[in-house]
């Protein structure tokens, strides 16, 4: 057994995995990942289990030491950038830190989230198949509330496998695609487009439990108060003061306000990683185009393992050099913490 | 079930969940019915229906569209929903010790001032009350109780509390309730109790279910405490009386 030591972290990092669904009705949140594909795509890296328990990075810097041995990580989610005694490492690739190496983390740079995935992930122990981290409910393994600098993991040692990185499909860019309801009905056609024609941006109050948003003030048709109805990842609601909340991955599994609208699956990642102050728009679809969505990003999520490459072969991001040359700058186009965006279908 | 077949309406939440609703307000006839079509879907095991969730007036119904499209299980749930509700599995009753007023129930003298009558007559107001879980949610065990007689319902504090205790049992609107986890509350406390609806290491982790039935008996403070040091321990406290 190798060890992996948290020299230094920042706060909303915790150890998250693919969630523990299915506990709802007794008032239990499912947590997990925020952006599962970075999660997944991290984890296919070092040959886990997609959905295995990883470290969720928030947007300060990290840095973790290997000790006892080597141990084999990656790195996906938010652009940042990251090095290995001072080597500069590509994201979405695997890495091995030899016995008492550092891998450090910088800030996140257009995102929220980074995911450290440990090869043979990482070990706890499951409460009801999962050991994501819930603070409130004092759940989560082997630490269950955020991570801090001391903390410490026992890992397996690096098995020596070839380092990979994988190509994930181009970053989406344009508006969080929307279902209406399920109580749109408590808003006028007014009030429904000033929701989808302005922009708005996260507020720097939000966390794993909602992200609070910043804009014009919707106004209800009766009020805010609705009798506590069922809540899902992603639903907006909408409290008295007009401003809406997007219920994230620790949401309550209840709420009592009205719920205008729901983010749909495969934007949900996306709109995790918006960062804080960064303009963005909402745009409505019908169930089934966001079905036939939902459909295709399970459909990428289980076909990860087939976009694994060597790294030996380096392919150059042709997006990031034509967008050097419009801005007339140089770019890394191997580095892929300098491309634009977070890659999602 | 009524006598006429009123169908719920079936409202989308976001692309992998329905909103079954029976009512816009709290109502016990919803709350059964709720229940009812929670037992039948559970019974018809919908390839793709991965869990529901019962509120007072609505079935959260979470789905895999991979398996399963809005429309197709929708058909399928408003089909469930207007057969006979299935039997109800045997109801189980809990009575749950309170420790009423004092440091654990700080609004009880200021309810029974509102109310006009003494902090004992709240109790045994309140003691009095056969409650059913009609649902639980927000945080883990938070069991919202159906049943408050009238004449002790009152609206909620104008400035909710950012943190009540573990264990509080309060009133607030038309409901009452066993709060398991500490954490922000604009009911009225009235007292505590040791039982933990929510037990991590303890079988079962969960103790109430939707549908549970609940009775309240006051112990004294010396009581609660010593319950409070079992219940700690693991023990479950709440006696589950046969109904």
């Amino acid at each position: 057994m190798s060890r992996l030591l948290v020299v230094s972290i920042g706060p909303a990092s915790s150890v998250q995995d693919g969630g523990r669904p299915g506990s709802q009705r007794y008032g239990l949140t499912p947590s997990g990942a925020m952006d599962r594909l970075a999660l997944a795509a991290a984890n296919c890296l070092v040959g886990n289990e997609l959905f295995a328990a990883g470290i969720e990075i928030g947007p300060f810097g990290a840095s973790f030491t290997a000790r006892d041995g080597a141990v084999r990580v990656a790195i996906s989610g938010a652009p940042r950038n990251a090095d290995v005694g001072g080597r500069s490492v590509a994201l979405e690739s695997s890495v091995t830190l030899k016995d008492g190496e550092t891998l450090t983390l910088g800030f996140a740079r257009g995102g929220a989230f980074s995911y450290l995935a440990i090869e043979g992930a990482i070990k706890g122990e499951a409460v009801f198949g999962s050991l994501a981290v819930n603070a409130r409910a004092g759940l989560g393994s082997p630490y269950p509330r955020p991570l801090q600098a001391g903390d410490e993991f026992s890992v397996d040692a690096a098995s020596g496998a070839p380092e990979r990185r994988i190509e994930l499909p181009k970053a989406a860019h344009g508006p969080i695609r929307v279902v209406l309801g399920p109580q749109d009905d408590e808003f006028d056609e007014a009030n429904k487009a000033l929701f989808l024609n302005s922009d708005w941006k996260i507020s720097a109050t939000s966390d794993r439990m909602g992200y609070r948003l910043e804009g014009p003030v919707i106004k209800h048709l009766h009020g805010h108060n609705i009798v506590s109805d069922g809540t899902v990842n992603g639903s907006i609601q909408l409290p008295g003061n007009g401003a809406p909340i997007v219920l994230m991955m620790d949401r309550g599994t209840s709420g009592g306000y009205p719920k205008i609208a729901t983010v749909v699956t495969s934007d949900f990642g996306r709109f995790a990683q918006t960062s804080a102050g960064t303009p963005f728009r909402f745009k409505a679809i019908s169930m089934a185009e966001a079905q036939d969505e939902a459909r295709k990003f399970a459909k990428l999520l289980h076909s990860l393992p087939d976009r694994l490459r060597s790294t030996d072969t380096v392919a150059l991001n042709i997006e990031a050099l034509q967008d050097a040359n419009v801005a007339g700058h140089a770019v890394n186009a191997v580095d892929a913490a300098t491309w634009h965006g977070h890659a999602e279908p | 079930m009524a006598a006429t077949f009123s169908p719920p309406r079936l409202l989308p939440s976001g692309d992998s969940a329905i909103t079954v609703e029976y009512s816009r307000s709290i109502d016990d006839d919803a709350n059964q019915s709720v229940l009812a079509l929670d037992r039948a879907l559970t019974d018809a095991a919908i390839d793709g229906v991965t869990e529901s969730v019962p509120t007072y007036r609505s079935l959260l119904v979470h789905y895999d569209p991979g398996k399963i499209g809005y429309e197709a299980l929708g058909e399928r749930l408003l089909a469930l929903a207007g057969q006979p509700a299935p039997p109800t599995a045997k109801t189980r009753r809990w009575r749950v010790p309170v420790a009423y007023g004092g440091e654990h129930g700080v609004d009880l003298e200021d309810v029974a001032k509102a109310l006009g009558t003494t902090p004992d007559d709240i109790v045994a107001r309140h003691v009095a009350g056969d409650y059913r879980v009609a649902m639980i949610g927000f945080t883990p065990g938070w069991s919202y109780l159906s049943g408050l007689e009238k004449s002790l319902q009152m609206s909620r504090r104008q400035n909710p509390r950012l943190l009540t205790p573990a264990g509080t049992i309060a009133i607030g609107g038309i409901q009452t309730g066993i709060q398991c986890l500490a954490g922000p509350s604009g009911w009225h406390l009235l007292g505590r109790t040791a039982v933990r609806t929510y037990q991590l290491h303890r079988n079962p982790i969960f103790l109430t279910e939707p549908g549970d039935r609940v009775t309240f008996f006051a112990v004294d403070h010396k009581t609660f405490a010593e319950q409070d040091r079992a219940a700690e321990a693991g023990e479950i406290i709440a006696e589950q009386v046969a109904s």
